[in-house]
């Protein structure tokens, strides 16, 4: 039977680990992540579970020590915010590059400087490329499923590769809200037994981790590794398929609200999506064709998947809650764009910044976005194709 | 306790680190990597921060490492390794590993003195079962000879060149030792290749010790120090007994010099040799000659002072 609790999403995430049992966690307190590793301590402490807790001097050694744990040969997990998950740039790249399934909630947050805690994405964000897979949530019950099938996506023989699970501090992190848990033997059993491949502990068949690789062979693994990550938007899938069969709740690479016959679009990460789907309901209520893609997968992202899923629609605006200077678009909407440009006929698109630093995203902003989008489907023109919602002129 | 190392049952050992290697003729580092691992009993996984040591030693599709060994960084060995340890414990803990297995991280001066200083003062106040061996060879010796916290007073090195202006470096070596030792760890010990039974004995000692120990280890280069291929353990030698390098244990808190010269040799007969101090041997120069002698004295000083407190 599930049980229903209210709950913050750092304590829904900080069960899920405690369901899963990582045999090794190593952590660095920073906001908004704090209260993540605070609750899985107690229960460390409080012999709930039975992880060996490393907690380090810096971010750089939370990732350093999850690679050394994780290459040694057992299940591991981390999680961060913002600048330590800048100050772990470095070991991401180790973390992937030598395939190691390590599980790490990000509790979005805003980057420096000018200082600031609260909520943006410019710190998963700038992590795109490191070759981790990144899955990204809405609330905290999707926060809770994304952490239990992330063990399942990284610990897959077929990729073996990192997962961040991404989701809003404070907004998600630290309000309260419903989520339903899974029993503890049931995420014991989706999750199964970790599988090791050459641990570093096998005594009897040593091996070297960590290699240079010169010019002449280094190009090879990087493809090698490109073909890896393509497989996963499948395990993607096939894991949440058998965690609606365990769950009931569904998951794929995306989520669609009321897209199939819409006219205009929003595209829009993580808990703004919430607002963003009441506001459609409203806009839909009065005959308008609206609609919203939420992207869940975002690395690898599923270019094909995701233009398919727009190419219909007339007007599109792409929300990014983190920015890139000068002029130059939000990472999103580059994306987007880019899953477009192959169709002919497609949608016309707009950029708009919103929530940097934690800025509201209030329901009014979404039915500016949604107006301005009927404007564009009624003129076929664009005024300005990035804009900054919600911000002082 | 280990038991006495006795050279015919060291002849018979497995080597843990093979020849054909990428290391420069007369390197410092693979002899003392190959003494760290012919003095342990127990099966060894090494960590590996990058630099000289790593690039040469592990270059696809080969390597040197004849036990299971992870490169990560440059600043990393120790957290690296002490994610090991701690998989290790995790799954000894859970019935999944019962074999004895130590761990090492083997790290440079760059590695150790400066980038990587955070994290093995992290790795050592955390208490994990593991022996940090620094091999200092006094710069940043694989990318080209740059000026380190651990490099010499007066040394020549190729960001701080000895010039009209600067005579190579202005600053005091980083005393990494005794940083080391005011962690309270259990085993700290500076030891040389060139008193290689000393090194050993120190090796197996901090085996045997349960917790976070850290050696540092004298590691000539004669590319940096402009000297010859063949002079690595000489020079060695030759910086244990001017008491440049002295060779001590600091074991729960109580020093002990472990290698006392019979007469002190001055300073210039380890600088002499060596071409990064060519320049200290010009009139104009001298004073920091000088000044490396009474830097010397005193620490010397202060480590026999420190012994015989323990002592009495």
């Amino acid at each position: 039977m599930p049980k229903i609790v209210a709950a913050t999403g750092n304590e829904g995430v900080a069960n899920a680990l405690r369901q899963v049992t990582p045999d090794v966690c190593a952590a660095y307190p920073i906001t908004p992540q704090t209260e993540l590793m605070q609750r899985f301590s107690s229960f460390v402490s409080n012999g709930q579970v039975q992880t060996e807790l490393v907690l380090v001097e810096s971010e750089h050694s939370a990732m350093s020590a999850c690679v050394g744990a994780s290459a040694a040969g057992g299940r591991v997990a981390t999680a961060t915010s913002s600048q330590g998950l800048a100050l772990m740039w470095e070991i991401l790249y180790i973390a992937s590059g030598l395939r190691l399934p390590i599980v790490m909630p990000v509790v979005n947050r805003s980057l420096s400087a000018p200082l600031n805690i609260h909520c943006d994405h410019s710190d998963a964000m700038g992590a795109r490329d490191s070759g981790w897979i990144q899955i990204w949530s809405e609330n905290a019950q999707e926060a809770y499923d994304n952490t239990i099938q992330a063990f399942r996506i990284a610990e897959h023989l077929d990729i073996r590769l990192p997962v961040m699970i991404c989701y809003d501090g404070f907004i998600i992190g630290h309000s309260i809200s419903r989520i339903e848990y899974l029993e503890d033997g049931e995420v014991q059993n989706f999750v199964g037994e970790f599988r090791q491949v050459n641990p570093l502990l096998d005594i009897e068949h040593p091996l070297s981790y960590g290699p240079l690789i010169l010019p002449d062979y280094y190009m090879e693994y990087r493809k090698a590794q490109d073909e890896v990550a393509s497989k996963v938007s499948k395990i993607v899938l096939d894991v949440a398929d058998e965690f609606k069969k365990l769950s009931g709740r569904k998951y794929g690479l995306f989520e669609t609200y009321r897209l199939d016959d819409a006219d205009i679009g929003i595209v829009i990460l993580n808990s703004a999506a919430g607002t963003t789907k009441d506001v459609i309901d409203e806009f839909r209520d009065r005959g308008i064709k609206a609609g919203l893609l939420k992207p869940r997968l975002y690395r690898p992202f599923p270019y094909v998947e995701m233009g398919e899923a727009l190419k219909y629609l007339k007007a599109i605006c792409v929300l990014d809650r983190s920015d890139a200077f000068g002029g130059s678009f939000g990472q999103m909407f580059l994306d987007i764009s880019t899953s477009l440009y192959p169709y002919d006929k497609k949608p016309l698109l707009i950029n708009k910044i919103y929530g940097l630093g934690g800025r509201d995203y209030l329901p009014e902003h979404a039915e500016h976005v949604l107006n301005e989008l009927i404007e564009i489907t009624r003129s076929g023109k664009v005024k300005a194709y990035k804009e900054y919602i919600g911000v002082r002129e | 306790m280990a038991k006495i190392l006795k050279l015919r049952e060291l002849s018979k050992k497995d080597v843990l680190i093979s020849a054909g290697h990428r290391m420069c003729a007369g390197c410092g580092a693979p002899t003392v990597v190959k003494m760290v691992l012919m003095a342990s009993d127990y099966p060894v996984i090494a960590a590996n921060s990058t630099g000289c040591l790593e690039v040469s030693t592990c270059i696809s599709d080969y390597t040197a490492w004849k036990i299971p060994w992870i490169h990560s960084a440059f600043e990393n060995a120790a957290a690296t390794i002490s994610g090991v340890e701690t998989m290790y414990r995790a799954l000894k803990k859970q019935g999944k590993i019962d074999r004895e297995i130590k761990f090492i991280a083997f790290g440079g001066d760059g590695g150790t003195y400066d980038i990587g200083l955070q994290s093995l003062s992290g790795a050592m106040e955390r208490g994990h079962d593991m022996l940090y061996i620094c091999y200092d060879n006094g710069a940043y010796m694989n990318t080209g000879i740059q000026r380190s916290s651990a490099t010499p007073f007066g040394a020549d090195t190729t960001t701080r060149p000895a010039g009209s202006a600067v005579p190579g470096k202005t600053e005091q070596r980083k005393n990494l030792t005794r940083i080391m030792a005011a962690h309270d760890i259990p085993y700290v010990a500076q030891a040389s290749p060139s008193h290689w039974m000393d090194l050993m004995k120190k090796v197996r000692k901090a085996l045997e010790i349960k917790g976070p120990k850290f050696m540092n280890i004298l590691s000539p280069c004669n590319r940096g120090w402009r000297s010859r291929t063949d002079d690595s353990i000489m020079l060695s030698r030759l910086a244990v007994e001017t008491c440049h390098w002295p060779l001590y244990e600091v074991e729960n808190g109580v020093t002990k010099i472990t290698f006392r010269p019979k007469q002190k040799r001055p300073v210039e007969d380890f600088l002499r040799p060596q071409g990064r101090f060519k320049h200290l041997f010009k009139p104009e120069n001298e004073w920091i000659i000088k000044k490396s002698q009474e830097d010397i004295d005193r620490e010397w000083e202060k480590l026999q002072k420190e012994e015989a407190l323990f002592a009495s």
